[in-house]
Order: C-alpha cells, then structure tokens, then sequence
C-alpha cells in the first residue's frame, strides 16, 4: 500500500491544489483562453487566405499555399514555437521596445493553426458538388461572387466538426509557449501547474492543471459531437408527399 | 402571344476539345424566338456540353454563339447567362437556402433587388410553378419533382430570353417526370425560347418545333418532330430510335 499512497501523496495532494487554483483563475484560465481565441481567430482567417490560395486557379498562389502548409505541418509544433519566438522575439523588441514573448507565441500557434485550418477549409470547399459553382455560374454570377456566396459557405458548414476540433488542438499547443519564458502575469494553465510544481516538490499542481484542461476540452468535443449528429439529420421537419406533383402550371392553377 | 421575352439563340459551326478528345465537331443549331428545340441522342454525344457552350460556361475554340442575331462571344459571360436560363438534371438548388432563397439571390445580388422586393418576385415565381406554400423550406425536404419546379422557378426568375435543359426529368422518378414536362409545355405554349436536351422522345415529338438529332459531336440530322420520328433518314437515327422507342 505504500506504492499506492505515495502515488496518492505526489498527484492528489489537496492543499497543493487548492492553493494553485486561485493563480489558476485569475492568471493561467485568461491566459490560455486568450492565447487559444485569439490564436484560433487568426488562424481561421489564415486558413481562408490559404483554402482560397489553395483552389485558386492561379498557379503561384496555389504554389505558396501548398508550400506554407506543407512545412507548417509538418514541423513539430515546439520547434516552430521556439524558432518563431526566439528568431522573431529580438525584431519585434527593435520595432516595438516590447520584451513580451507573448504576441510572438501568439503568432506562433496563429501560424501554426493556420495551416492547418487551411487544410481544413480546403477540403471542405472542394467537396461542394461541382454543380452548385456551375449552377450559381449559370445564373450570371462571376466566379468570385459564386465562391463566396454559394459554395465557400456550404465547405464551412460541412468541415466544422473538423474546424473546432482544431480548436481543441490549439488549446492544447498553447500549453508549449511556455518555453519562450512568459512574464509572471503572462503565464497560461500548464506553467502555473509547472511553477507550483516546481516550487512545491509535489505533482498535484499538474493534476490541477489537467482538470482546468478537460474542463476546456470535453465541452467541446461534446459540441463537435452535437454539430455533427445534426448535421447529418438535419433539422427535423416534415416532409409531404408530391402530392402536387400531377398538376402544375398555369393551366392547372385556373 | 409571347409571355416572355424570348429571344432568337443561333450557334454557328461550334467546335470544342477536350485534350485530343474531339467533343463538339462544328455543330450548328438555330431556335426561333419562341419556339422549342429538343436535342436528343446517345449518351456522350456532346448534347450537354453543347448548351454549357451556348452559354459560354464553356468557351467554345471555334464557331460564334448569337443572341438575337448578335454575336454574344465578346460580351461579358456572365450577362450572357443572366440572359439565358439553365435547368440541371440534378437540380442543384443550393442545399443551405431556403427554397424563396434560393430564387432571391440572384435577384437581390445581381437585380438589385431589396429583400422584400425579391422575396416577393421569388413568391410569385414559386406560385407559377405551384409551390408557393414550399417558400420557406429547405430544398432537402422537397420531392426531386418539387425541387426541380423550384429549380425552373429560380431560372424564370431572371426573366431570360432563353430558357435551356439539361436533361431535367432524367433523375427524377417516373412518377413525378410528368409534373416538371407538365411545367415544360406550359412554358413551350407560353412562348419561350427553349432547348431542351432530352431522353422523352414522348415531350420531343409532341412539344418542339424542331428535333436535333447529335451523334459523336455532330448533328446527324435535324428538322420538324413528325418528320425525324416518322421518317429517320439516317442509320444512325433509325438505329437510335429503335433502341430508345
């Protein structure tokens, strides 16, 4: 049993939790959400820029895109952290005087998120079915104006499941941008566990911190769930049967 | 009398390819204002491909497309196709709409139509095709023949001088086929210009004013409905009709 209460003592160690928790409040919540929001805003836009590059009928924007996206993606999410904040931290420090990680941590998930929401919307777009750009085209709309009205709208709608999945993603990588030595009211929910745990000798801090995790997480996987079993019922409404269907026209409205 | 605005669609010697494959191979159709043309033939004969070229959804390499005896291939395409209605075989109203929507749009965004104005001109449209009661549904809860009238409605809504289709009874079931062609004739007799791509030999015969016969990108053999049904002159035509007939 001995095994067993140490593990208790090092991860359930209430005190050690309950005096984390108000920093966690007041300092790691507002930092994450804040980090994940304005991140994951970014990286939505990002990723249009991207889909829209993606699809484009010119061949350099298609080009850039598929070379952004490649290499966003395929980098491990802590070396583009590092490079991003350590390469352009002391740029940034030139042009702004500001010595703050943080907008640069920002831009870091922002980059990151982005390539792969544009994955994300491109496939959703290029799923729309070729018919309804041809018959938007048919009704005298440009290409543009057919894209942004008709078909872009239903790739969203069909990818959203995937789109706040991403989100859930990005609350997680936010927990990485610790490595760039955040100010002490800058920190987010996985360093105020690191610190305390470092301060206390005892893990129960990141016990804390993973609770302030799932209490992000679940709700939305949840929400995925829900978006995704409504979209594939849709909306319930009743259906008639055709029961018109024998007589139309002008002739049979007399 | 004309209900419509038709107009007067001719398309001289047309030639289109798709890499080496030679699909459209100098095709000259000419639909009087007002009347209807049907072009029938074996799939991959090029029927379809011809109206997206009449409307310049495609961009024919060789021949000359006119409108009223005006050459359309250096207007804007998109005015071309306000100009030219367009019914699909699958319909493809926009599933994220509602039906009054799904006629608006184009009214409100290329018309300049306010809302209500549009939703109004889109109520009345749908009340031609007798489904003003279906305004505020969503396409996926209509029957294929509903959404296809609804499809019908959203093309008149444009007032065009031309109206074409694409095989626009072929994905619907038999029973509700004779609604949309009841839909079809009454536009017909009303006056509007129409092409019609089709497989009812049934709505060629007793509806268009001439029959377009296509096989492997050319027209084998066109003229009046009595005379090309009653009278084949071509093997090609008599084997085709023994088949579909």
């Amino acid at each position: 049993m001995d095994i067993l209460n140490q593990l208790a003592e090092s991860f359930f160690d209430w005190e050690a939790i309950g005096e984390v928790l108000p920093k966690m409040f007041a300092v790691g919540l507002p930092n994450t959400i804040v980090l994940a929001v304005v991140s994951g805003i970014i990286g939505t836009a990002l990723g249009m820029l991207l889909a829209l590059m993606g699809i484009s009928r010119n061949a350099a924007a298609r080009w850039i895109a598929r070379i952004y996206t490649d290499i966003l993606r395929g980098l491990p999410p802590v070396l583009t952290i590092l490079v991003i904040g350590f390469g352009f931290g002391p740029v940034i420090r030139e042009l702004t005087g500001s010595t703050s990680p943080y907008p640069m941590a920002i831009a870091a998930l922002s980059l990151m998120s982005g390539a792969y929401i544009g994955e994300i919307f491109r496939s959703g777009i290029q799923s729309v079915d070729k018919g309804q750009l041809e018959a938007t085209r048919a009704l005298g709309f440009s290409y543009g104006s057919s894209m942004r009205l008709v078909v872009v709208p239903q790739g969203i709608r069909r990818v959203l499941p995937a789109l706040v999945n991403q989100f859930i993603a990005l609350i997680k990588e936010s927990s990485l941008v610790f490595m760039l030595g955040l100010l002490a009211t800058e920190r987010e929910i996985f360093q105020i566990g690191k610190d305390a745990a470092a301060n206390s000798g005892n893990l129960s801090p990141y016990v804390a911190a993973a609770i302030f995790y799932l209490a992000l997480t679940i709700p939305l996987t949840h929400f995925v769930n829900w978006i995704d079993a409504r979209m594939r019922s849709g909306r319930p409404e009743k259906k008639e049967p055709d029961e018109a269907a024998a007589v139309v026209g002008k002739g049979a409205q007399a | 009398m004309s209900e419509f605005a038709s107009g007067t669609l001719t398309a001289k010697n047309i030639h289109l390819s798709f890499g080496s494959n030679h699909v459209l191979r100098g095709i000259d159709l000419h639909v009087e204002k007002g009347t209807t043309a049907s072009v029938i033939g074996p799939s991959g004969s090029g029927k379809s491909t011809l109206l997206r070229v009449m409307n310049r959804l495609i961009e024919p390499d060789q021949g000359d497309i006119l409108l009223d005896g005006r050459s359309v291939l250096k207007d804007n395409p998109d005015e071309l196709r306000r100009r030219i209605g367009m019914v699909f075989q699958q319909f493809n109203l926009f599933p994220h709409k509602t039906v009054a929507e799904n006629i608006s749009l184009a009214l409100r965004k290329l018309r300049g139509m306010s809302k209500e104005q549009a939703r109004e001109e889109a109520l009345a449209q749908l009340d031609l095709v007798g489904l003003k009661h279906k305004a505020d549904s969503r396409p996926a809860n209509l029957s294929g023949g509903q959404q296809q009238r609804v499809a019908i409605a959203r093309a008149l809504a444009m007032k065009p001088e031309v109206m074409f289709f694409d095989e626009a009874t072929s994905a619907l079931d038999p029973e509700l086929v004779k609604g949309v062609l009841a839909l079809m004739t009454d536009l017909a007799q009303g006056g509007m210009t129409m092409v019609v791509v089709t497989h009812e030999m049934g709505f060629s015969r007793n509806v268009s004013d001439i029959v377009t016969f296509m096989d492997a990108g050319v027209v084998v053999e066109s003229g009046p409905p009595d005379q090309l049904f009653t009278n084949p002159q071509t093997e090609r035509l008599q084997g085709f009709l023994s088949d579909v007939l």
